[in-house]
């Protein structure tokens, strides 16, 4: 590749597109003052002068799709929710992100949190409900602190509580903070959890829009879905159909870290590459080079240097055999053993699924056990066999997508990496040195250099 | 119908008694706070974790007159308030220091350094995994992805981020915060004890003279996307790809020898940075 082409065609000022990011880097960025100097709750104001059906319909033909992991239609998944059927409805955000290398809502949270503020009220005014929830992760206290006071500073203005702008609309907004559970990140744990109890995924159908919190009609969307609908009111859906492409369309937080130079969060357009994300930021740390990497998280089947051309949207990275997931690219170079790397996710997941399905509860188990063995140079061959035989037995046999998450690293680490496997069993242990994987394994040649 | 037997072994005798109730200070005073918490939910039960982190607020940990106290204001049994306090990790079930410090061994934390840094405070601590220093003050535990991979490795205390760590960082904050000194999070605000974090995950708000403004608008990996956007270059622009794919000719890697069932929640050892040299990086740092 040539890099000085590239630049020129591709500088970051194009190929990036700072929207929920744009005011990240001022002072107190999270305030209401700051949010309002930046056309805050202007969307707001336009979403109120629609009727809530022209609403639902308009952000349907913006084309905005699930930031969470399944890319949903957003405005969809609102249509759904049956109207004049006597009911209360509600709306629950996801602000439950822990999937391992996941780190997009909560910086968003953090610095700009009446994004999210004012896509709930435009969320609740198209779906008629009049109480919203945000179910956000106890483990980040710093992020519930702003949201604490971003609440009360909107109901102090007059956006949150009774007759919302004169608009007759009444909405209260409720901040509940989790235990640490990663399965309530799935919609309907999340839902059981938010009513009280222990958090296990139900069986669907129903579906959350007909039957889900405390029965009734209930939108789950994710933190990133809601904040990006205010800027989809205010500057148009035409504005947002120019970014991405056709089933696509928009902008979104890429996070990147790993073994890179510049780790962090990257808004742009759906469809741009790692490869060209990589190429801005100053590439692998400094004499490395990728070896494989997530597309959305740890759930999502990995890749490897020849997908670093794959687009990353819905579409594009689906086509190349996994998910877009939550944009969450992990990367990792040379000096990383893969049979580590999904050891330790596979520990994830056996400690984090709930125990509802056998399949997921018992196969995650025996996973860690002949990852293990493997891992210290005491597998056998047919052990490889035996740990695809397991994801398979995991894979679409229970009630979430937790199990389908265990099994993809297992699926395909084993057809990128099975050599590497292979190696660990006939070498009797692992061929690499951990220390070298490091952040500080070449601060000193570095430093000396 | 027990509520710690993992504390007490399996006892087959007589079943345990209730649990004994607050004083009636205490119990009026939370009671209070449980009245504004189920005002928030239009279903009693919803109130559940919110008031299970507001009687961990009180004594530290969720104790059996805890959990009878959220059943009782909840109307619901012991049963189903301790199914709930076990299924989630952030309920404590046994006393613990008062600051909990989580070093992430999640995949992309171990191998940027998370390992080390979790077998450094091991070591450095004299406590294993969910054990609690003699001197009552930290609880030091490895915890899963907290959302904060672009400042790997991460290391959590009382839940406020403590970002790009090293072992040596950690070492030198964990002294800290035994000596009373004060420990200020890279992001996020100056800590307070478990406790007082536990009252805030119960929703009540902060109420600290700048807590809410600590540690700015982001943190510096929130911005690189923004700053590049808005043309800031980063300094050096790296020719990537070079080396070999895998290293040969290197010893194999001892495993730990904890691998048996009972560690099934522990991330296996590894080699430390380097053992000979234990402060490693922060040698630069500290000049």
């Amino acid at each position: 590749m040539t890099l000085a082409a590239e630049i020129k065609d591709h500088s970051p000022e194009k190929l990036l597109a700072p929207v929920l990011s744009a005011f990240w880097d001022e002072d107190r960025s999270w305030t209401l003052d700051v949010y309002r100097r930046h056309d805050g709750y202007e969307g707001l104001r336009k979403a109120l002068a629609m009727t809530p059906d022209d609403l639902i319909a308009y952000v349907k033909e913006a084309g905005l799709r699930g930031r969470g992991g399944a890319g949903f239609p957003t405005g969809m998944k609102w249509q759904f929710i049956p109207q004049g059927d006597g009911k209360p409805h509600y709306l629950v955000v996801n602000a439950d992100e822990s999937e391992p290398g996941t780190c997009k809502d909560i910086p968003l949270l953090f610095a700009n949190p009446h994004s999210l503020i004012e896509g709930i009220v435009i969320a609740c005014y198209a779906i008629r409900s009049s109480h919203a929830f945000v179910y956000l992760r106890g483990e980040v206290v710093p992020v519930l602190r702003r949201l604490h006071a971003a609440v009360a500073e909107a109901y102090a203005a007059g956006f949150l509580g009774e007759d919302i702008l004169g608009s007759g609309l009444d909405l209260d907004l409720t901040v509940h903070a989790g235990a640490g559970a990663y399965i309530c990140g799935e919609e309907t744990a999340l839902l059981d959890s938010l009513e009280g109890r222990r958090g296990q995924p139900r069986l669907r159908p129903p579906f959350p829009a007909v039957a889900g919190l405390y029965a009734c009609p209930t939108v789950v969307n994710n933190v990133e879905s809601i904040a990006s609908v205010p800027a989809i009111l205010h500057k148009g859906k035409d504005w947002f159909r120019s970014m991405g492409s056709e089933k696509s369309p928009g902008f979104t937080l890429y996070s990147l870290s790993g073994h890179v130079a510049s780790p962090g969060q990257y808004e742009a357009p759906l469809g741009i590459t790692l490869r060209q994300l990589l190429d801005m930021s100053g590439g692998m740390r400094p004499g490395h080079r990728l070896k494989f990497w997530t597309p959305g998280g740890s759930s999502t089947p990995m890749f490897t240097e020849e997908h670093l051309d794959v687009p990353l949207d819905y579409e594009g990275v689906g086509a190349a055999g996994s998910m877009l997931g939550t944009k969450a690219l992990q990367c990792f170079d040379e000096t990383t053993c893969v049979v580590r790397a999904v050891t330790r996710w596979t520990e994830f997941y056996a400690h984090e699924s709930c125990g509802k399905c056998t399949p997921c509860r018992e196969g995650t188990y025996w996973l860690v056990q002949l990852l293990r063995d493997i891992e210290a140079g005491k597998g056998r061959m047919e052990d490889l066999d035996k740990l695809n035989d397991i994801a398979d037995n995991i894979n679409g046999k229970s009630f979430c997508a937790l199990g389908d998450g265990a099994a993809s690293p297992i699926f395909s680490s084993l057809k990128y990496f099975r050599e590497e496997y292979e190696q660990h069993i006939t070498g009797r242990g692992c061929p690499f040195d951990p220390a070298k994987s490091t952040a500080w394994a070449d601060h000193r040649t570095e430093v000396n250099a | 119908m027990t509520t710690s037997s993992s504390q007490r072994g399996v006892g087959l005798g007589m079943p345990e008694l209730p649990a004994p109730d607050y004083p009636d200070d205490v119990r009026a005073r939370l009671e209070a706070d449980a009245r504004e918490v189920v005002a928030r939910y239009p279903d009693s039960r919803s109130a559940l974790l919110p008031l299970l982190h507001l009687v961990q607020s009180e004594e530290g940990h969720v104790t059996r007159t805890g959990m009878r106290f959220c059943a009782e204001v909840l109307g619901l049994t012991t049963a189903e308030v301790t199914a709930v306090a076990t299924f989630y990790t952030m309920y404590r079930r046994r006393p613990s220091g008062d600051y909990q410090v989580g070093v992430c061994t999640n995949t992309l934390c171990a191998v940027m350094g998370g390992d080390a840094i979790f077998e450094e405070l091991q070591e450095h601590l004299g406590v294993g995994n969910g054990e609690t220093t003699d001197d009552g003050r930290i609880t030091l535990e490895h915890i899963e992805c907290n959302a904060a991979c672009d400042y790997a490795p991460v290391v959590m205390v009382n839940w406020e981020f403590f970002d790009n760590q090293t072992p040596a960082s950690a070492r030198r904050m964990v002294d800290d915060l035994r000596a009373g000194r004060p420990v200020t999070p890279t992001r996020g605000a100056p800590l307070c004890t478990f406790k007082e974090t536990a009252r805030i995950l119960a929703g009540f708000p902060d109420e600290r003279e700048g807590a809410v403004e600590a540690g700015g608008s982001a943190g510096p990996a929130s911005l690189v996307g923004l700053k590049l956007a808005k043309g800031e270059h980063p300094a050096a622009r790296v020719v990537h790809p070079r080396g070999a794919a895998a290293p040969h000719g290197e010893p194999p890697h001892e495993p730990s020898p904890t691998e048996h069932l009972s560690s099934h929640d522990a991330p296996q050892d590894t080699s430390a940075s380097d053992p000979a040299n234990p402060a490693g990086p922060t040698a630069e740092e500290g000049e």
